[in-house]
């Protein structure tokens, strides 16, 4: 599906891309991971046909410089910053749907699904949306068209953990379809969406390996954490998480989508001192 | 069958170009509405529709059109200085304004969210081109129609003929500097490089008008055939002789340039200059411009 063959790319004299080999399978999810500078920006704006550079870089048999429209209408791609769009969200959903040549109404039930009231906020300019509200939308519009190829970068940084277990819903349901190139900073945000990392470091490729994804992208574990004593700090990150506690505090229960076991884990680490037990069952 | 096979692969094809021209001026005129309407939500447009609405009541406030010069008066008087005065502040108006605009957006992260969608490249470059062209002439017309409704309720005669080529004028210089503002948008990686580059060519253009750096150069013994010539490749001067030359039919006030003008050119065929020379500069410069984006980095 892609095909990028010594690919290279330099801004005047510095090399950002040194050589680039990358093979993607129909049904591939990777997760691009590397630190700032590594080049995961760059190797998109290539695949998507952004860049001029040297190599060769081919999607569905065509370049995606000199075959655009071809290329482009089966990628959907949403950014990590999204554009600071002065148009309302009712008029980028019929912009983009205009474009693409698609139902606005699709893009309209994702960023729905999503948690995102597009009918209240309709005539609200994109620009003065939230960062998550943003970021729903631009999940929206690209997920509510027929696509070959979703790109995304740091697609849920900014989400719930409602809206990032619907989107992991959402991912679930078109995993024999479509391939997914995820770019991270951080492997734990992704891992559980992926079969394949790819690292890059330094405009190199230096990690390309498969992932154990036997995690129900769609499934929810069911937890129950004891703390030693009440902590607000605790309860204040756990909050984020939509959990509840007895009436002593000490106790909570709630539900982690599947895909963010890592992540939820990640975020009791930093309370490890103040845990006396932790229970996750798949619901 | 072979040879029936060739005639249906031509209709084919003809069918293809004919679908793939049909989506790419559909696109053109999205992606033109698209930039109009981020521009009609921008501040600059505010203050710049509130300039050349400004302008033109403050020449009604401060009487004009009841002056008098060189047997001027009435609603030919204030268009003339009403062209003047927008000779002055359209060009740089329109240079900061579309090279902030393109180039902010680069840096911003649209080019690479709206470039990712399946839209040709020509389409967006001349849809935006068009869409900003016309969201930059808008207001100044409206100014001057609303010169011109004013005119009719107090019953003064309407020059028609200089109303309707001034509008044209307006148009050709509009369209000359938004050309160079792509073109400069386009070579800039940065704003700050691409409001300075704006601002040294509204400069170098405005020194080359005649009343500055050529009214020195022929002081310094320029020969006047060679000012004459920088005169005439000066957009912003071709415009102001133009608009001059409309109430001014023999240029006395340009002095002896003037004979060389007339003399080569005529009334009407230096009208006709000042008409097309900076559409062909403005088509030239935005061309030019398109050529290096389509073979640089869009985003």
């Amino acid at each position: 599906m892609i095909r990028c063959e010594n690919l290279r790319k330099s801004f005047r004299r510095t090399q950002v891309l040194h050589g680039i080999d990358l093979d993607v399978a129909r049904g591939d999810r990777i997760a691009l991971v590397g630190s700032n500078g590594a080049g995961k920006t760059t190797l998109i704006r290539c695949l998507l046909g952004e860049y001029t550079h040297d190599g060769e870089v081919v999607l569905n048999g065509m370049s995606p410089r000199s075959n655009r429209f071809e290329v482009l209408r089966r990628i959907g791609f949403v950014p990590q910053l999204p554009p600071p769009l002065k148009m309302t969200v009712a008029q980028l959903i019929d912009f983009t749907a205009g474009i693409c040549d698609c139902d606005p109404a699709a893009m309209s039930r994702v960023a729905e699904q999503l948690g995102l009231d597009v009918s209240a906020f309709g005539r609200r300019p994109f620009v003065k949306l939230s960062g998550g509200e943003k970021q729903k939308l631009l999940i929206g519009i690209a997920l509510g068209r027929e696509t070959d190829l979703l790109i995304m970068d740091e697609p849920a940084a900014n989400l719930d953990p409602m809206a990032r277990q619907v989107f992991f819903g959402l991912l679930a349901d078109r995993l024999d379809k479509v391939s997914m190139l995820i770019s991270s900073h951080r492997l734990d945000e992704v891992a559980s969406l992926v079969n394949r990392v790819v690292e890059l470091d330094r405009g190199r490729v230096v990690l390309d390996d498969h992932v154990d994804n036997r995690t129900d992208m769609a499934g929810l574990l069911a937890c129950r954490i004891d703390l030693t004593a009440p902590n607000p700090a605790f309860a204040k990150a756990v909050a984020h998480w939509n959990f509840n506690a007895d009436a002593s505090g000490v106790a909570w229960t709630g539900t982690v989508a599947g895909p963010d076991r890592l992540r939820f884990l990640g975020m009791l680490s930093r309370y490890a001192a103040s845990l006396s037990a932790i229970e996750m069952k798949e619901s | 069958m072979p040879e029936s096979s060739a005639p249906i692969d031509e209709s084919d094809d003809r069918t293809d170009r004919t679908r793939k021209a049909h989506d790419t001026m559909r696109q053109l005129v999205q992606l033109a509405r698209a930039d109009i309407g981020e521009s009609l939500r921008a501040r600059w447009f505010l203050l710049y529709t509130i300039v050349f609405g400004g302008v033109m009541v403050g020449l009604f406030i401060s009487g004009l059109t009841e002056s008098r010069i060189m047997g001027f008066t009435g609603l030919s008087r204030l268009l003339v200085t009403y062209l003047q005065i927008t000779m002055a502040i359209l060009p740089i108006f329109m240079l900061i304004t579309t090279v902030r605009s393109v180039v902010g957006d680069r840096e911003a992260g649209v080019f690479e969210y709206i470039l990712a969608l399946p839209v040709g490249i020509g389409a967006w470059y001349w849809g935006k081109l068009a869409g900003r062209f016309l969201v930059v002439f808008f207001p100044v017309i409206a100014a001057m129609m609303l010169a011109v409704a004013y005119g009719a309720v107090k019953g003064v005669a309407i020059p028609w003929v200089d109303v309707i080529y001034y509008s044209g004028l307006l148009a050709s210089l509009a369209w000359c500097f938004l050309g160079i503002g792509m073109l400069i948008s386009t070579l800039s990686r940065s704003t700050d490089v691409a409001q300075a580059a704006a601002f040294i060519t509204w400069l170098v253009l405005l020194l080359f008008l005649d009343l500055i750096l050529l009214g020195a150069l022929i002081k310094e013994g320029l020969p006047a055939e060679t000012a004459i010539a920088i005169s005439l490749a000066n957009p912003m001067q071709s415009f102001r002789t133009a608009a001059m030359l409309l109430f001014d039919p023999q240029l006395v006030l340009l002095g002896p340039a003037a004979y060389v003008i007339l003399d080569n050119f005529g009334r009407t065929g230096y009208l006709v200059w000042a008409m097309t020379y900076p559409i062909v500069i403005g088509a030239g410069t935005a061309s030019l411009g398109f050529w290096i984006f389509k073979r640089g980095d869009y985003s």
